[in-house]
């Protein structure tokens, strides 16, 4: 007996048919981006592959873009989430020049941005599927800082995303320091990316390092990093392993 | 094919403790600095403690970007609250404004365990204790967020005040000296810092008096 029909109204987010309007699971992705402070600004690197589950379907994917004057934006997870937001920061950045007030949006206030917008969609149960990292310099002042899915965000001398959490942030709490030296920023970051690509199935050997100071940001081109494969150990990986056949 | 389930969680928790502790004429508000995720360390250096009013600041853990947004918010009313009354909120105001605020989200909540710390209209210390909704309660001294479960009791046994259901009323600040508090609120930590994974790195206490607001920090284990 269905004396009235419990029906949504046309725009709900409830019910079966809202669902295809939702974001529930992310299709082409980014792995880590990992990024420090060093002397002059952040250094910051990411691959460039684009997996679509465990298939490699996109290998020259830009995951890391200038934004402003004064900061770097790098993301992994959701590509097409990704542009969305540089979307987004593109109108933020129009209409701050628009004012020509020679005021300019600094990173700590992009990223403040970025958090909202990201908690946001997380409060509507529909986010956007990246994880940030949002690096840059204004004013001599260094910042750099990151947001998740749900809206988690904070600032921090050198940060990572997804694997790079586990992997490279251990190595930069060990070995890095203030003021480093570009040349061994980029070290201590290929040092953190080759881990990555050893160990994370989603990394691909291109990748790209982007470096913004306060003269402005600067973006490597694609290279890959020297790699070694003959250790002993992995040669005859069986040999001498207790075995039942 | 079965109606697909979302597979991500709007919630998260990024640990930590807080602590609050009131006397005669001070209040005592500390929280541990660490931010985790899972088994993760996100950053040993980020600050749980917040100053809502002049003489009122909030300690919370539980999931962050609810509790950057509940300070916002609570921030936001406090401006507008001063526009229009041309005075500071005091603690208690600022209390039921928070229960309120929390009450709000119901049926989505923030997912934030909070203590308020503060001088209340005749200087003395006053601590406030809620759940994730608003549920709250002025105590002389209470702790929330991951460690609580080691802290709570170690409070109780140094600071236990009388029953609440004794007549006449019995006040529940504690007799201590603003010393002495801020230093059982550093054993305190030390001591959940050895048992609790997510508690630990660094401390930070505010202590709030007639003088105002003072910041001190203290190394916790790291581990």
């Amino acid at each position: 007996m269905n004396f009235m029909a419990s029906k949504q109204p046309e725009n709900s987010l409830l019910g079966p048919e809202a669902d295809s309007q939702r974001t529930l699971y992310p299709y082409v992705t980014g792995t880590s981006v990992v990024a420090l402070k060093y002397k002059d600004g952040i250094l910051m690197a990411a691959d460039m592959g684009g997996s679509y589950g465990s298939t490699l379907r996109y290998k020259n994917v830009e995951r890391m873009k200038a934004i402003g004057k004064h900061s770097l934006l790098g993301a992994s997870g959701e590509i097409s989430d990704f542009q969305e937001i540089l979307r987004y920061l593109d109108d933020l950045i129009l209409y701050d020049n628009m004012w020509d007030d020679g005021n300019s949006l600094g990173p700590k206030e992009v990223h403040n941005y970025l958090t909202r917008v990201m908690y946001n969609r997380r409060n509507k149960f529909n986010p956007l599927w990246n994880s940030l990292v949002l690096g840059g310099i204004k004013n001599g002042q260094k910042y750099l800082g990151t947001v998740s899915m749900i809206g988690v965000n904070f600032e921090d001398d050198h940060v990572a995303t997804g694997f790079g959490n586990h992997l490279a942030r251990p190595i930069l709490r060990q070995e890095w320091h203030e003021n480093l030296s570009f040349e061994d920023g980029v070290k201590l970051l290929e040092k953190c990316m080759r881990v990555l690509l050893y160990r994370d199935r989603s990394a691909i050997n291109k990748l790209q390092i982007a470096k913004i100071t306060e003269e402005g940001m600067t973006i490597s081109q694609p290279y890959s990093l020297k790699t070694y494969w003959e250790f002993s150990a992995f040669e005859n990986p069986t040999q001498g392993a207790v075995g039942s056949w | 094919m079965p109606k697909q389930q979302a597979n991500w969680s709007p919630y998260d928790n990024n640990g930590g403790s807080c602590v609050a502790v009131a006397g005669a004429d001070y209040c005592v508000i500390a929280a541990d600095t660490r931010m985790s995720t899972g088994y993760i360390i996100l950053t040993r250096d980020y600050s749980k403690i917040c100053k809502l009013a002049d003489k009122c600041v909030m300690a919370s853990s539980g999931f962050q970007a609810d509790v950057k947004a509940l300070q916002k918010h609570l921030a936001a009313r406090h401006l507008i609250y001063q526009h229009q009354h041309s005075k500071q909120m005091s603690c208690p105001a600022m209390a039921q404004l928070l229960s309120n605020t929390l009450y709000y989200k119901r049926f989505f909540p923030y997912y934030s365990f909070n203590v308020l710390g503060g001088l209340d209209n005749e200087g003395k210390g006053c601590v406030f204790t809620y759940d994730a909704v608003g549920s709250y309660e002025k105590v002389g001294y209470s702790s929330q967020g991951s460690g609580s479960t080691l802290i709570m009791p170690f409070l109780d046994n140094q600071l236990k005040s009388p029953s609440p259901l004794l007549l006449p009323v019995q006040d529940a600040v504690t007799p201590l000296a603003e010393a002495e508090a801020v230093d059982l609120v550093k054993t305190v930590f030390a001591s959940a810092s050895e048992r609790d994974i997510y508690t630990g790195d660094k401390l930070e206490i505010v202590v709030i008096n007639a003088d105002g607001i003072r910041r001190e920090y203290m190394d916790l284990r790291k581990d």
